[in-house]
């Protein structure tokens, strides 16, 4: 077999591997994390630290029962969630975790495809994902259900907007959608977020509400609609839904590192000694670590800010992002104008 | 009227510019959270960690034997009746030949049952004993899967004879002189209510 090929198939099921290894110890993080921010002890009878929970509660949720709803589509009720999944699971493959590591005299970059189009797939795969949440919540044939698919698909369509347009602005400074060239070019300059931050504060706010995350839980409010979406779920497939939107956090903290934040780069990279091989695994470890701090933001605001009235919600979406990140295009374009780095 | 002196008057006024572009008091909130971090934690890790009791804490009931290791209860009942939970029950039994070492007196509790869910650790029971037989003490009940199990029987109150559980705090002279005072009433005999007549 060529060995790129045998490569990339290792790569993906690397990234595969540690998008879920990562996901569910995000679940212990979230748990230790809101422990410690309400001045409690959280997880820690499951091995030391408690760092045995995840797989604890993982065996748990496999053992549950599997209940399907009489009334429910049973097909679409089980599509729901396997759905949701596999769009999680897809976005990864267009981030770049490095450089290139060399090995035989063959050059393997750090990225399990690096498609041209890389910032309109990403966005493309994020918005299949809401039907994940849409056909399991309209299958379960419940009202609440119900209620929270309707609201995950209103947020989803109101917050996809803004975040393209914020994309647009940041599209139009680095001139490409590859994901792998605007790291590149993170190298060589500064990070994006100096030159677009009206932008990235856009996009942030946008991932809060892609992801469905405190203080946009809307389609889940658990206190309004117990539970929304995955109200008539059990077992893994309701597992599959909590797991999903763990994935979904990691890869949009990857994303927004890779866009705003250099990337797997790290200033003075080139000045260590560091050469080949190791730099690309340095800069894989960076990467990880600058994932971590957005994961960290992700949960520090979950456990601190309370959830949007629906109204509000969409006032913000609508009446300020919106508008923000047209104003942004504009003076994204007026500055290039005049400055004369039209692409 | 005031109760405590941090309650705040309601003011309805329209947001300010900057109040309404929520960030400085998104930011104010996200560090009053983030300063939670360095905060000690008040859990008290159970098992592992023990929180300090007073020294007359009342727990776990103990059945006292004597000096020679005899059960010093005799099955009157008193403790049982004192019980304001009525988590005492108890059925006695007569001591046969060749048991004095095992019962100090010819009557004795057969068996003696505390209902660990119903008892509220008052220590009543203490205070009704005339014996000297029970005893709160500074263990804590443990916890267990079924309501049978906190029925405690004579195999978990009575204390083993090679292993004594110390009430000496509980215990004191001054505690002892009191039970023994005959000017109160509920220490005098039937003989001694008599002569004072």
């Amino acid at each position: 077999m060529d060995p790129i090929i045998l490569y990339k198939i290792i790569l993906a099921v690397v990234v595969f591997a540690v998008s879920l290894g990562v996901a569910a110890y995000m679940t212990w993080g979230e748990r230790k994390l809101a422990a410690i921010l309400q001045d409690r002890v959280g997880p820690d009878r499951a091995g030391p630290l408690g760092l045995l929970q995840p797989i604890a509660d993982g065996l748990k949720m496999i053992f549950k029962e599997e209940f399907i709803p009489a009334q429910s589509n049973k097909w679409l009720f089980i599509l729901g969630p396997s759905f949701f999944m596999l769009t999680a699971c897809m976005t990864g493959a267009v981030v770049p975790w490095g450089s290139g590591l060399e090995i035989g005299g063959l050059y393997y970059p750090m990225q399990v495809t690096d498609i041209n189009i890389g910032l309109l797939y990403l966005l493309g795969v994020v918005s299949i994902g809401v039907y994940g949440i849409m056909i399991g919540g309209w299958a379960s044939n419940n009202k609440y259900a119900m209620l929270g698919a309707l609201r995950a698909s209103s947020q989803m369509i109101s917050y996809e907007i803004a975040m393209g347009l914020s994309l647009i602005a940041l599209v139009m400074t680095t001139g490409t959608l590859s994901l792998a060239e605007i790291a590149r070019q993170q190298d060589e300059g500064l990070a994006y977020v100096v030159y677009q931050p009206l932008g990235f504060l856009i996009f942030l706010i946008c991932a809060f509400a892609e992801t469905n995350r405190a203080p946009f839980d809307l389609p889940e409010s658990e206190s309004e609609l117990v539970g929304g979406f995955h109200t008539e779920y059990s077992s893994m497939k309701l597992g599959f839904f909590l797991f999903a939107e763990y994935i979904n956090m990691f890869i949009s903290s990857a994303v927004m590192a890779t866009l705003y934040f250099g990337g797997y780069n790290f200033p003075f990279q080139h000045e260590l000694g560091l050469e080949g091989n190791t730099l690309a695994i340095v800069q894989a470890v960076v990467l990880l670590l600058k994932i971590f701090i957005f994961i960290f933001i992700f949960m520090w605001v979950r456990w601190t800010l309370p959830r949007f009235r629906y109204d509000q919600l969409m006032n913000l979406g609508w009446k300020v992002l919106l508008p923000l990140a047209l104003a942004n295009i504009f003076i994204t374009g007026l500055v290039m104008y005049f400055t004369g780095k039209l692409a | 009227m005031m109760l405590t002196n941090r309650s705040k008057q309601v003011v309805q006024k329209e947001l300010t510019l900057a109040e309404q572009l929520y960030f400085p008091a998104i930011l104010k909130g996200m560090l009053i959270t983030l300063s939670h971090i360095f905060r000690k934690t008040p859990t008290v890790r159970y098992p592992e960690q023990k929180r300090e009791i007073a020294p007359v804490y009342r727990g776990q009931h103990v059945l006292k034997r004597d000096e020679a290791g005899a059960e010093r209860c005799t099955a009157c009942g008193l403790c049982a009746v004192a019980c304001p939970a009525e988590a005492i029950t108890m059925e006695a039994g007569e001591r046969k030949k060749g048991e004095e070492g095992l019962y100090r007196e010819e009557k004795y509790a057969a068996v003696y049952e505390i209902n660990m869910l119903r008892c509220i650790f008052c220590g009543l029971c203490e205070e009704a004993c005339p014996k000297e037989a029970i005893f709160l003490t500074d263990r804590i009940v443990p916890s267990s899967f079924t309501r049978g199990e906190e029925i405690f029987g004579k195999d978990k109150l009575v204390e083993p004879a090679d292993q004594r559980v110390d009430v000496s705090k509980r215990q004191t002279k001054a505690v002892l002189d009191f039970k023994q005072d005959k000017r109160h009433y509920h220490n005098q005999t039937h003989s001694d209510r008599l002569l004072s007549r």
